[in-house]
Order: structure tokens, then C-alpha cells, then sequence
């Protein structure tokens, strides 16, 4: 079971501001889709290994060799604030 | 018959014979995008220009439509959706760089689901794709933009993204071809990612021999994506060799059930006398843990989106919004404000449903039990291919569904990608082909999965079968 305070916090957590109206429609609807994910309850997995990867993936080394990188120019541009000089400009971080 | 609607193999073989130039083929693309796209909308942002080599003298000067996820240097590139509104990457994804090495013309973004979230492209932020088999009906997606650009003749071939099946559904739906490649065969740097233990990017093409060709120019190992295999990449083309003789194809019962449409049903099932007719063999097979796939991928591939999509605060690029009133601290008011506003209604769905399975107390529940289940099912898929070499089962369970129909109904749309998500959990390849057509006209996709790093097996199983058959032939009539 779903509630509007439970969907609020999760919006929070998400760093999404919802209005009243998808509170309500987002509540029916992680309802609806956590009830057909119930499904999974059906089935023992306790002595299942979790798959994160299907590759066996192993950490990928390199020599430390210097190559050309982005200009950060041309990185900051698509900022909406900054200082021109590399660094991004927010709103107050600390009260 | 015109150049738009001409296979790359057909045109390379007319630049070879000098009986078409590049330029003209472009110039026929062209002409064909400005009066037909109007009614289609596959493409996102109709105002970018084409990107033209300096030269048309590349080795495959052919036109290409790209998926609009795939990172285009100086390009607007947007994922379809608001938030990254006016965003030009500063660099070329891999297979971007790879196609402009080749000569590529690249003819713009195709449009799609915002961020790859969906199977219709109906919650793209620039507008709808229509189906060009019938302008009422989705395309499918989330590539849908790729696969109704090819299907009308708007583009030779084109790259999409599949997490869950976004280019083989659509690919059934606009009756082209669409593949799916192993897990690690194409670099995924420069892919704006989804879910990124399952996304892949692949080709969507109008026949078997163009998605071969296709895949041979973006395939291969990437020092930049990490997660791409270091493995030699064979000559696809070589895999076209029209011979099916004594292998053996698995059909697992789980996939042929109630709620199959019974036209798809009656035409995957003459696709398979079709094949025995040519030598294959066919055994039933059981994959036991299908009905899970849904739910599994929805917790897994939400829960990767939630944590890739974290990086949209509107500080670095995307758009940024000021909220109206105080809240929070001004930094969270902004964070909140923009992601209210840049992220559409799937988008905000599948973000808060990914940080749900991941959050404290939930976890175990969800992520973990998924991550487990992820297990049994790929185990499946290992323990069928001990007897087979590939497995037949239809792309979609209907053909294309009209526009609004399902948008109201998210389970009831996840639940249209209930044949293709099963191949993303276990990383295998996969292939929709042109397997029919329903009585009102629309076409009906084959699927046809094989081994990791199998992909020539599934070649050569869809190229004899669309060499015996003729609904490749059929063109949209717009």
C-alpha cells in the first residue's frame, strides 16, 4: 500500500516537485505497477546470486598518459550561470 | 523507382556502377523529408540541417537518421525531452564518430520516447510520431522516430537504442528491420544513458543484408565505454549465405499464450513452416521464468534511470527554473523546480519508482529480489541454447496500437514489451524481421534471439527467410 505522504517523500528524494494533481495520479499509478511487481513474491530466490552485469566486468587500467581533453570553454557554455572563469554559479547551498 | 526508397546496398551498388551519385540520393532525401515529415514527425527538431561529409567521397556516403539520445558534437541533441532543451554536445558519440569516419550523411535526430521511457514515442516533448502504415497508430518506441523514418522512406537506415525492446517493437510495428546487438558489441560512449547494464545501441534498416552492413561500420571495442567487449568483429555480411539447414531453432511455449493477437500468432507460425521448408529444425523449448521479466525490468531498469537521470539539476547544461515561491533551501527549490518542469509525466514515473526500489527499507524487496530474478532468467536463455542455436517467438504480442490508447495505462503499456524485455536482462542479441501484414494493413514483426556474440546466426536465419519472402517489398504508400 501506496500513500500521498509516501509518494511526497519519494518525490523529495527524487528532487521533484510535484503539483496536487500528479500526487493523486502518481499515487494510482506506483499502486498499480508495485501491485504487478508483487508477482516477483511468487518465486524463492534466497540461495540466487544477484546479476548487476550480464559481462563478466573487471576494472579496466590504463597507462597515465596525458591526451587532450574538452576545453572548458566550450563546457560551460551550456551552463544557464557561471563565471566565465570554470566554475558554475548556484543558488545558496549553506542558511 | 525512386532513390529515397532504395536499400545502402542497393545504392552503393549504384554508385559503384556510377548510375547514382551521393549528392542525389541526399538531394531525393531531402526533398522527401521537407513533404513528408509533417504528417510523420520522425524527426525531433525538423529546423537542425543535415550534416554533409566535406566531400561526398566516403567509403559509405549513404543517409542516416540517428536516434535523438546519441551525442552529436555541436548538435542539439535532447533525449526528446525539455530538459536538455538547447543542448549541443561537445563531443561525437563513438558511433558517431565511427559513421562520420565512414562518410555518413547524417540527416538529423529522430524523435522518441522522452529519455527511451516508453514503447510509442507518444512522450516525446517535441510532439507524436506517427506510424506511416497508418497515420492513426503509434510507431512504437521508444526508437520510433528511427523506424517510421526508414519505414517512410525518410531516411536509408538509422540507429536506435533498445533497454527493453525500444528498437525491435518499433521495428515490428513499421515493418523494418531492427536488431538488438549482444550486450558490449557496440560502444555505448555517447549514448545519453537509460539504464546502462542493458542499454545497447543497434541498426534499423529495410532488409537483412542493410543491417549487416550496418553493424560492421558501429561494431567493435571501445576503449572509452568500458563495458564494450573486446572482441574480434566479424564481416556480418558473410552470415547472408541463404542456408538454415539443420540448425536448430527453440520455440518456447511461454511466449505463445492468450492475449497474442491471432494474426501475429498465425503469421510467426507460417514463418516457422516457411523456415522448415528450407532444412531448420524446430524443438519446443521452455525459458520458465518469462512471466517475471516484466516486473524484474521495470525495478531494475527504473532503479539505473533513477541514479543515470540524478545528473538533470540544471547547474551544468539543460535547462534551469526558478521556483515562484520559497519551499526548501533555495538550492533543493531550484533542483525541484527544474525536474518538475523538465521532466515530462512517464519520466517523473519511472525516476520516482527507480529511487522507490532503492530506498532504504526497500531495497532487499526490490532491487535485490530483481538483481536475483535477473539470475534465473538469464540461467533460462543458457540452459535453451545448450539445445538450440536460436530461438523464434513474435516481436509484439499486437501489431501497432492507435495514438492515446494506451497513455493513460502505464502497466498496460509496459505490458506491450512483454516479448522483447527478456533479451535485455540476459544481454543476448535479437532481430525483428517483416513477418506479415493484419487485414487492416499493418505489419507483424518476427523475433528471432541467438547466443552472445552470436549475431551472424541471426542473419542468416532472417536472410534466408526474407530471401523466400516478399514483405520486405512492401512500401509505405504515403
Amino acid at each position: 500500500m501506496i500513500t500521498r505522504k509516501d509518494v511526497q517523500y519519494i518525490a523529495h528524494l527524487s528532487r521533484i516537485h510535484l503539483q496536487e494533481s500528479e500526487v493523486e495520479k502518481l499515487t494510482n499509478d506506483l499502486e498499480g505497477i508495485l501491485g504487478y511487481i508483487e508477482k516477483l513474491n511468487k518465486l524463492n530466490v534466497s540461495a540466487v546470486k544477484p546479476t548487476s552485469h550480464v559481462l563478466p566486468i573487471e576494472n579496466v587500467f590504463r597507462q597515465d598518459i596525458e591526451k587532450p581533453s574538452l576545453n572548458p570553454k566550450d563546457i560551460m557554455k551550456f551552463s544557464t550561470d557561471n563565471d566565465g572563469k570554470g566554475s558554475f554559479k548556484v543558488p545558496q547551498v549553506i542558511e | 523507382m525512386k532513390l529515397n526508397e532504395l536499400t545502402a546496398h542497393e545504392i552503393l551498388q549504384g554508385f559503384q556502377a556510377k548510375t547514382i551519385t551521393p549528392d542525389s540520393v541526399y538531394q531525393c532525401l531531402q526533398e522527401t523529408i521537407q513533404n513528408k515529415d509533417k504528417k510523420i514527425h520522425a524527426y525531433a527538431h525538423s529546423a537542425d540541417p543535415a550534416i554533409t561529409p566535406k566531400a561526398m567521397d566516403g567509403k559509405y556516403p549513404i543517409p542516416i537518421a540517428i536516434k535523438d539520445n546519441i551525442c552529436i558534437k555541436d548538435y542539439l541533441t535532447t533525449c526528446s525531452s525539455r530538459i536538455l532543451e538547447g543542448f549541443r554536445p561537445p563531443y561525437d558519440a563513438t558511433v558517431i564518430t565511427k559513421l562520420k569516419d565512414s562518410g555518413s550523411i547524417i540527416l538529423g535526430h529522430a524523435n522518441m520516447d522522452e529519455f527511451a521511457f516508453g514503447s510509442s514515442t507518444e512522450s516525446s516533448y517535441y510532439g507524436v510520431t506517427r506510424n506511416p502504415w497508418n497515420l492513426d497508430c503509434v510507431p512504437g518506441g521508444s526508437s520510433g522516430g528511427s523506424a517510421a523514418a526508414v519505414a517512410a522512406h525518410e531516411a536509408i537506415w538509422a540507429l536506435g537504442s533498445d533497454t527493453g525492446g525500444s528498437i525491435r517493437q518499433p521495428a515490428s510495428f513499421c515493418g523494418v528491420v531492427g536488431l538488438k546487438p549482444t550486450y558490449g558489441r557496440v560502444s555505448r560512449y555517447g549514448l545519453i544513458a537509460f539504464a546502462s547494464s542493458l542499454d545497447q545501441i543497434g541498426p534499423i534498416t529495410k532488409d537483412v543484408e542493410d543491417c549487416a552492413l550496418l553493424l560492421n561500420l558501429i561494431a567493435g571495442h571501445d576503449e572509452k565505454d568500458s563495458t564494450s567487449a573486446n572482441l574480434p568483429v566479424p564481416d556480418f555480411t558473410r552470415a547472408l549465405t541463404k542456408d538454415v539447414k539443420n540448425i536448430k531453432i527453440g520455440i518456447p511455449k511461454e511466449y505463445f499464450i492468450d492475449g497474442m493477437d491471432a494474426e501475429v500468432k498465425d503469421s510467426v507460425l507460417a514463418a516457422i513452416e516457411h523456415l522448415k521448408g528450407h532444412g531448420a529444425q524446430f524443438i519446443d523449448i521452455s525459458l520458465p521464468h518469462t512471466e517475471y521479466a516484466v516486473a524484474t525490468y521495470y525495478i531494475l531498469a527504473t532503479a539505473e534511470a533513477s541514479s543515470n537521470l540524478a545528473r538533470y539539476d540544471g547547474v551544468q547544461y539543460g535547462l534551469r527554473c526558478q521556483p515562484q515561491q520559497q519551499r526548501r533551501t533555495p538550492i533543493i527549490d531550484m533542483y525541484e523546480e527544474t525536474r518538475d518542469q523538465g521532466f515530462g509525466a512517464e519520466a517523473k514515473r519511472r525516476i520516482m519508482l527507480g529511487t522507490y526500489a532503492l530506498s532504504s527499507g526497500y531495497y532487499d524487496a526490490y532491487y535485490l529480489k530483481a538483481q536475483k530474478v535477473r539470475t534465473l532468467i538469464k540461467k533460462d536463455f543458457d540452459e535453451a541454447f545448450r539445445s538450440c542455436d536460436a530461438i523464434i517467438t513474435p516481436t509484439a504480442p499486437t501489431t501497432a496500437f492507435k495514438i492515446g490508447e494506451k497513455t493513460s495505462d502505464p502497466l498496460s503499456m509496459y505490458l506491450s514489451d512483454i516479448y522483447t524485455i527478456s533479451v535485455n536482462l540476459a544481454g543476448i542479441p535479437a532481430l525483428s524481421i517483416p513477418c506479415g501484414f493484419s487485414k487492416n494493413g499493418l505489419p507483424i514483426g518476427l523475433q528471432i534471439m541467438g547466443k552472445p556474440f552470436d549475431e551472424e546466426m541471426l542473419f542468416r536465419i532472417a536472410h534466408t527467410y526474407e530471401q523466400g519472402t516478399e514483405w520486405h517489398k512492401r512500401k509505405v504508400v504515403l
